[in-house]
């Protein structure tokens, strides 16, 4: 197999979730001496991109979708330490949970595996998180992000009390907040005085980039 | 066991031998953006349309939170508003406890609560007042996780029926949610919900009801999932769904189920439904 035909190997199969066929390429690539890095931008980002746009466009379906992202993941799984070898720029970090009270995971569970897809590095906290361990692990982790997800209506006031937690705490600054769940708007996005709202995955995920290319920009590391 | 929930004039039967509860899901501000701008402005208007649009419904769920408007009030308004436009009974729905509270209080009949979990802080709090109102309540099958094993569900399932009853609840006035998940994420969510029936429908006995369209989020044919997704719930012992009671094709299912498990004897119900339509197609 030539390194072209793997790369669109990479891309086909990653677009259909088609898991050990990814995994046996990237093996097949690595042993033929391709470059991690470009298994990942050639290949697999790019697929994962027409995923997520497909979800948008109502042309692809949750199944579908993570199917694709859990292929991804498994080339991820190999690639990731080759990748931190190479020293290869972290594409961001992302602390994330559903807020106290609410206990739906799936919305969130969708977000983490696009953005892991999309080679973010993810600690997920899990359901019914309390913002002072929200506080305690962006302490720990220091993300770039942190995610607040709820689901219900009554528990979305909660995204307000976190964020009053962030800046008791004083970290307020260092992190941007994203919001998202189905009941959440913009306006109420808004109103909370969140960084970001993104109504599916996908959306979540260019948002997020662009989140952090402007804060990059801002503050020169 | 019986669950009778009431209005003024009507009175349900929730049951293992009688025909599928059907909760009309509409009255809920999730999802609908022009009914949540409307709330935030304290207008009810809204409520009259989602009425008529749930004729085959009979029992109406009532939700109107939204965070950025006055849930409380707005439930104390929405029940007797609701109650002028239907005769059917109520099934009282928030998380905020003042709003089920509010709510309560200006029920006229019995009402159905939605919901508690089996979180001690959470039935503490509820469990009084849906006894103080003689209400009815259902109880969730989770507590601080959605327990991913049939026994566990049972578990929270026996522990509300259990504090229920301390606080004078019998357990026919406990409704337990198995909780149905969207199969589209995970791929046992069905098969996990239908062994979770099977187990509380065995040892507890209790009437159980569900947030129906859960299983198809996500998915393209959402009515026929649903439809077939209720006839195999039913069949396994669910008595009721909160569920979209405007589809046709799901509605159908329900009743074209009871008929088929001898909750509808000699398709009465099913015969009579048929003529409606005929008159009904006749008449436009």
């Amino acid at each position: 197999m030539t390194h072209d035909e793997i790369l669109q190997g990479l891309y086909d199969n990653t677009l259909v979730g088609n898991a050990p066929e990814v995994k046996d390429l990237v093996n097949a690539g690595l042993e033929d001496g391709m470059d991690p890095e470009k298994m990942l931008y050639d290949a697999l980002i790019p697929s994962l991109e027409e995923v997520g746009a497909r979800f948008e466009r109502g042309d692809y379906f949750v199944p579908e979708m993570l199917i694709a992202a859990r292929a991804m993941q498994g080339a991820l799984d190999i690639l990731r330490p080759l990748l931190a070898e190479t020293g290869a720029q972290q594409v961001g970090t992302f602390v994330m949970g559903t807020v106290k009270g609410d206990v739906h995971d799936i919305g969130k569970n969708l977000v983490n595996i696009m953005l892991e897809g999309a080679g973010f590095q993810v600690w997920d906290l899990g359901v019914n998180v309390a913002p002072e361990t929200f506080v305690e692990k962006i302490k720990e982790h220091k993300p770039e992000i942190v995610g607040f997800s709820a689901f219900l209506t009554t528990t979305m006031p909660m995204f307000k009390a976190n964020i009053n937690a962030l800046e008791k705490a004083g970290i307020r600054d260092q992190v941007i907040v994203m919001v998202g769940g189905a009941p959440v708007t913009q306006e109420y996005a808004d109103a909370v005085g969140a960084d970001g709202y993104a109504a599916d995955a996908s959306t979540a995920v260019r948002m997020a980039k662009d989140l952090i290319q402007k804060k990059r920009a801002a503050v020169p590391a | 066991m019986d669950t009778v929930i009431q209005s003024r004039s009507r009175r349900v039967v929730i049951g293992g031998e009688q025909p599928f509860c059907i909760i009309g899901e509409r009255i809920n501000p999730t999802g609908r953006k022009s009914f949540q701008a409307q709330l935030q402005a304290g207008d009810l208007s809204q409520l009259e349309i989602d009425v008529s649009q749930q004729g085959a419904a009979d029992v109406l769920d009532v939700n109107v939170g939204d965070p950025l408007a006055d849930e409380i009030e707005l439930m104390r308004q929405a029940i007797p508003l609701v109650q002028s436009l239907t005769d059917v009974p109520l099934c009282i729905d928030s998380s905020v406890i003042e709003a089920l509270e509010a709510g309560l209080s200006v029920y006229e009949g019995k009402a159905l609560v939605n919901s508690v979990t089996g979180e001690d802080a959470r039935l503490e709090a509820i469990l009084p007042i849906v006894a103080r109102h003689g209400a009815a309540v259902i109880g969730l099958a989770n507590a601080e996780d959605i327990p991913m094993q049939p026994e566990r569900r049972l578990e929270v399932a026996k522990k509300v029926v259990s504090v229920a009853g301390d606080y004078g609840i019998p357990p026919e006035d406990v409704v337990i949610d198995p909780l149905a998940m969207p199969v589209g994420a995970e791929p046992r969510a069905v098969t996990l919900f239908i062994e979770t029936v099977r187990l509380i429908r065995d040892e507890l006995g209790v009437n159980m009801t569900c947030g129906a369209s859960n299983t198809s989020f996500g998915l393209p044919g959402r009515h026929t999932l649903g439809a077939a997704f209720l006839a195999v719930a039913q069949s396994h012992g669910l008595t009721s769904a909160i569920m979209d009671a405007r589809n046709t094709e799901t509605v159908e299912a329900v009743r074209a189920t009871d008929f088929l498990l001898g909750h509808d004897e000699w398709g009465a119900r099913w015969i009579a439904n048929h003529r409606a339509k005929q008159a009904a197609a006749q008449a436009s």
